[in-house]
C-alpha cells in the first residue's frame, strides 16, 4: 500500500510540471462496511469528481446548491429551482451550464468529464418532474466546451 | 493554467490542499508571472483630508469592507447609511458558539451545542503578521489577539495510502525529508557529480550548508544518533539524574519519505502568508465586527433583501425588502453607493451600471468551502499526544484538523476544527445534510484520533455555497479572469463603487476587503472633493 503507483506518479509529474498534487489512487471512504441509505455518498480524490452516473453526480454535487429534490433555494441570492424548469427543455442548456458556469454557477469544464456532465444534465431533465426523453451526448458535450484559452499566447 | 474551473489541476490545488483559500492571494501569487501583484501596502489610518460638504454614502453589505467604510467615511464628514442582509454586522467575520443557530438555504437548521467560550470561526480564522490594515484595525478598535500556530512539529501529517494509515508527525517528516536530501546531494557532491553546476570553493560551503541544515553527521549522513535526533526527536528524551542518558529515535529512509507523499505538506509553514507570526482574536474572529459595532452600529439597518441599485446624473437609490416584515419595498437614495454585496449576489440584483462592470460581475462564481466544529468532552490532544494548537493535515475529504490555540491545559472541553476543505470533496461536504457532514467529519478524523469514538460529543458544519447571504466562500478569480475584468470590477461607475475581498488581490482574505474599501472610499473622497 505504501508505493504509489509509478506510472501514475510519471503521469502526474509530466501533467503538472513540478507541481505535483495528490496521489489520486483510489480512496475508499466512508466506513467499511457501511451500507448505503438514502444519503450514502462518496468523497471524490484529487481534484476530480468520481461520481459516474447522473444520480450520483447530481446528489454528490449539485444538491448543493440547486437542494435534494431540485427545488432551488432563495436567500439573499437564489438558486434556480431545476423542478419544472423550462429552460430544460433544450437539452444542451444544462451541459452548457455545467461546463461553463453563469454567474454564481461555477464552471465544472476541469473537474467533470463528457461523460459526466452528459450523465448529470440527462438526470436533472428526467427527475423533480421533469421528463424530456431526448438525451445529450458526450459528443454534443465536448462541443460546448472552451477552445484553448487564447491567453496562452501572450 | 487552464482556468476552466474546478478540476484543472495546478499548483492552487496544492495551495488549496494546505490549507490556503481557495484562490488566496497564495494560490494567485504562486501561480501568476504576472507583474503588480500587490501586497497589502497599508500605510496607517487614512487621512481623508477636505470637506465632503455634506455628501451622503449609501454602503451595502455591513462585513469588514462596510464597515471600514462606514467608520472612515462618517469621520471624514459624510452622511453614511449601511444596509445589512443580515440580523448582525461581519458577513464573513463570524464566529458560532454555543446557543446561536444557523439556518442554511434549503431550511437545513442547526443548533450550536457548544459549552461557553468555545466557538468556530466559519469563515476567516488567522490574521498574518503583515496584513497590516487589519491589525492596525484590531488595534484602533482594542480588539485583543493572541498567537495563532500555524506549524505545530508535534501535530501529525496523515495519509490513508502511507505508513499503514498511521499518521506521523510533522517533525519525523520534516526532519527525515531534510536529512535525507542533504544526504543526497551530499553524495552528490562529494561523487563530483554537481562539479558542473557548484564552483570549488562553493562546494565546501554548500558541504557545509547541508551538514548543518540537514542533520548530517561529520560523514555527510543522516543517521541515527545525536545530531538527527535533535531535528526529529528521541525515542526516550534527556532527563535528569540516574535515569537521564536520552536514546536516538530511528530515521526514517529517504525512499519512504519520498513515497509517502507527506513531504507535500511541508511547504504550508513557508507560504508568506502562514509564515510565523500569525494572530487570532481572543474569544472568536467575529470580536473585530463586534468592535466595529461599538463605533458605527448606529448607522446599519438590519435584515434589508437589496433587490435594485439604481442610479442617475444626481443620486443613487437602493430598493430593499425587510426580512422579517416583509410588506411593499423601501427605497433609499444617497449621493454615492459603495457597494459591498458579494458578486454571486449582486449579479442576481438590478443593478445600473456599465456593460463592462456587469460584465465583471458576472463572470464571478464563488469558491467551495466547507467547515466543521466538533466538541470534544476533554482536551485529548493535548493529554494524550501533546498537540498545542497547530494543524494536522490528512489526504482524507476533511483535508484537515485544526487545534484550539487558546485556553492550552484546559480540563474542560474543547472543540476542534475537524475539516477544512475545498475543491471536490468541499462540494461533496457541502450536498449533504449538516449532521452527515459532521458525521463524516469524525470518521474521517477517527483515522487520525481514534479517541474521536468515545470523546467528540456534537458538532456544526458550514458549507459556504448553503450560506443564504454569499452563495459560496471568496471570489473564484483566476489568471484569466483577472485579465479581462479585475480593472472593471475597480472603478467608479458613474455613482456606485464596488469593494470586498473579491475586488481584491488578497482574495478571502480580511485584509483584501479592508484595502479594497480603503482603496475605494480614498478614490471616491477624491472625486467628490475635486469634483
Amino acid at each position: 500500500m505504501r508505493a504509489p503507483n509509478r506510472n501514475k506518479e510519471k503521469l502526474m509529474t509530466r501533467i503538472l510540471g513540478g507541481a505535483r498534487l495528490m496521489l489520486c489512487a483510489g480512496l475508499v471512504l466512508g466506513g467499511a462496511g457501511q451500507t448505503a441509505q438514502a444519503v450514502d455518498h462518496s468523497f471524490s480524490s484529487g481534484f476530480k469528481f468520481q461520481e459516474r452516473d447522473g444520480e450520483a453526480l447530481y446528489h454528490g454535487i449539485c444538491q448543493g446548491c440547486h437542494m435534494p429534490q431540485g427545488q432551488g433555494a432563495a436567500g439573499a441570492g437564489a438558486y434556480p429551482a431545476l423542478a419544472g424548469n423550462p429552460r430544460l427543455a433544450s437539452k444542451i442548456y444544462p451541459a452548457f451550464m455545467v461546463i461553463n458556469g453563469k454567474k454564481a454557477m461555477p464552471s465544472f469544464a476541469g473537474a467533470l468529464d463528457d461523460d459526466q456532465v452528459a450523465a448529470v444534465a440527462n438526470y436533472v431533465r428526467s427527475h423533480f418532474g421533469n421528463q424530456y426523453t431526448d438525451q445529450v451526448t458526450p459528443a454534443e458535450v465536448k462541443a460546448l466546451r472552451p477552445k484553448a484559452p487564447p491567453a496562452a499566447s501572450e | 493554467m487552464s482556468g476552466a474551473g474546478y478540476g484543472s489541476m495546478s499548483r492552487r490545488e496544492l495551495l488549496m490542499m494546505i490549507g490556503a483559500a481557495a484562490g488566496s492571494s497564495v494560490a494567485y501569487r504562486a501561480m501568476a508571472s504576472l507583474d503588480l501583484v500587490a501586497e497589502s501596502d497599508y500605510k496607517g489610518p487614512i487621512k481623508l483630508e477636505g470637506d465632503p460638504k455634506g455628501a451622503s454614502v449609501l454602503i451595502l453589505g455591513a462585513g469588514l469592507a462596510g464597515l471600514v467604510a462606514a467608520l472612515e467615511l462618517r469621520k471624514a464628514g459624510y452622511k453614511v447609511q449601511v444596509l445589512e442582509y443580515n440580523q448582525r454586522v461581519g458577513g464573513r467575520n463570524w464566529t458560532l458558539r454555543g446557543g446561536d443557530s444557523y439556518t442554511e438555504l434549503g431550511g437545513f437548521e442547526q443548533k450550536c451545542e457548544f459549552d461557553p467560550g468555545l466557538y468556530l470561526n466559519p469563515g476567516p480564522w488567522r490574521l498574518p503578521y503583515h496584513h497590516n490594515a487589519i491589525l492596525d484595525y484590531c488595534k484602533r478598535l482594542g480588539v485583543v489577539l493572541e498567537s495563532f500556530n500555524q506549524v505545530n512539529y508535534n501535530a501529525y501529517l496523515h495519509s490513508a495510502k502511507a505508513f499503514g494509515g498511521k499518521p506521523q508527525r510533522y517533525r519525523h517528516i520534516q526532519a527525515d525529508f531534510n536529512g535525507g536530501v542533504a544526504e543526497l546531494m551530499a553524495k552528490s557532491t562529494k561523487q563530483k557529480k554537481l562539479d558542473q553546476l557548484v564552483s570549488k570553493e562553493d562546494r565546501e560551503i554548500l558541504l557545509e550548508a547541508l551538514k548543518g541544515w540537514g542533520a548530517l553527521g561529520n560523514d555527510y549522513r543522516y543517521s541515527i544518533g545525536h545530531e538527527s535526533s535533535e531535528r526529529r526527536g528521541y525515542d526516550q528524551d534527556p532527563n535528569g539524574g540516574t535515569i537521564g542518558k536520552p536514546v536516538p529515535s530511528t530515521p526514517m529512509s529517504i525512499d519512504e519519505i519520498l513515497k509517502s507523499g507527506l513531504w507535500r505538506y511541508l511547504v504550508h509553514g513557508h507560504i508568506y502568508e502562514f509564515q510565523t507570526t500569525l494572530f487570532q482574536p481572543v474569544g472568536g474572529m467575529d470580536m473585530i465586527s463586534k468592535a466595529f459595532a461599538k463605533e458605527v452600529g448606529d448607522l446599519v439597518r438590519f435584515n434589508c433583501k437589496v433587490t435594485a441599485i439604481k442610479q442617475d446624473g444626481q443620486k443613487v437609490t437602493a430598493t430593499y425588502v425587510d426580512t422579517k416584515t416583509g410588506g411593499t419595498p423601501t427605497q433609499v437614495s444617497a449621493d454615492w453607493c459603495l457597494c459591498t454585496i458579494p458578486a454571486s449576489v449582486l449579479s442576481q440584483i438590478d443593478l445600473d451600471v456599465s456593460a463592462p462592470m456587469h460584465d465583471a460581475i458576472n463572470a464571478l462564481p464563488y469558491e467551495a468551502s466547507i467547515k466543521v466544529g466538533l466538541q470534544a468532552k476533554r482536551r485529548f490532544w493535548e493529554q494524550d499526544e501533546g498537540i498545542y494548537g497547530g494543524v494536522s493535515f490528512t489526504d482524507l475529504p476533511n483535508n484537515m484538523i485544526g487545534y484550539p490555540n487558546t485556553g492550552y491545559f484546559g480540563s474542560g472541553k474543547g472543540v476542534l476544527l475537524g475539516a477544512y476543505t475545498f475543491g471536490p470533496n468541499a462540494f461533496e461536504f457541502t450536498a449533504l445534510p449538516p449532521e452527515e457532514r459532521v458525521k463524516k467529519a469524525i470518521e474521517f478524523g477517527a483515522q487520525i484520533h481514534p479517541q474521536y469514538k468515545d470523546e467528540i460529543e456534537n458538532g456544526i458544519a458550514v458549507g459556504w455555497h448553503r450560506v443564504p447571504w454569499i452563495l459560496g466562500c471568496a471570489g473564484a478569480w483566476t489568471e484569466e479572469k483577472r485579465k479581462q475584468h479585475y480593472n472593471n470590477i475597480c472603478q467608479i461607475d458613474g455613482r456606485v463603487l464596488l469593494a470586498g475581498e473579491h475586488v481584491s488581490y488578497i482574495p478571502a482574505w480580511q485584509e483584501g476587503a479592508i484595502t479594497s474599501s480603503l482603496n475605494a472610499i480614498s478614490r471616491l473622497h477624491q472625486r467628490v472633493v475635486n469634483g
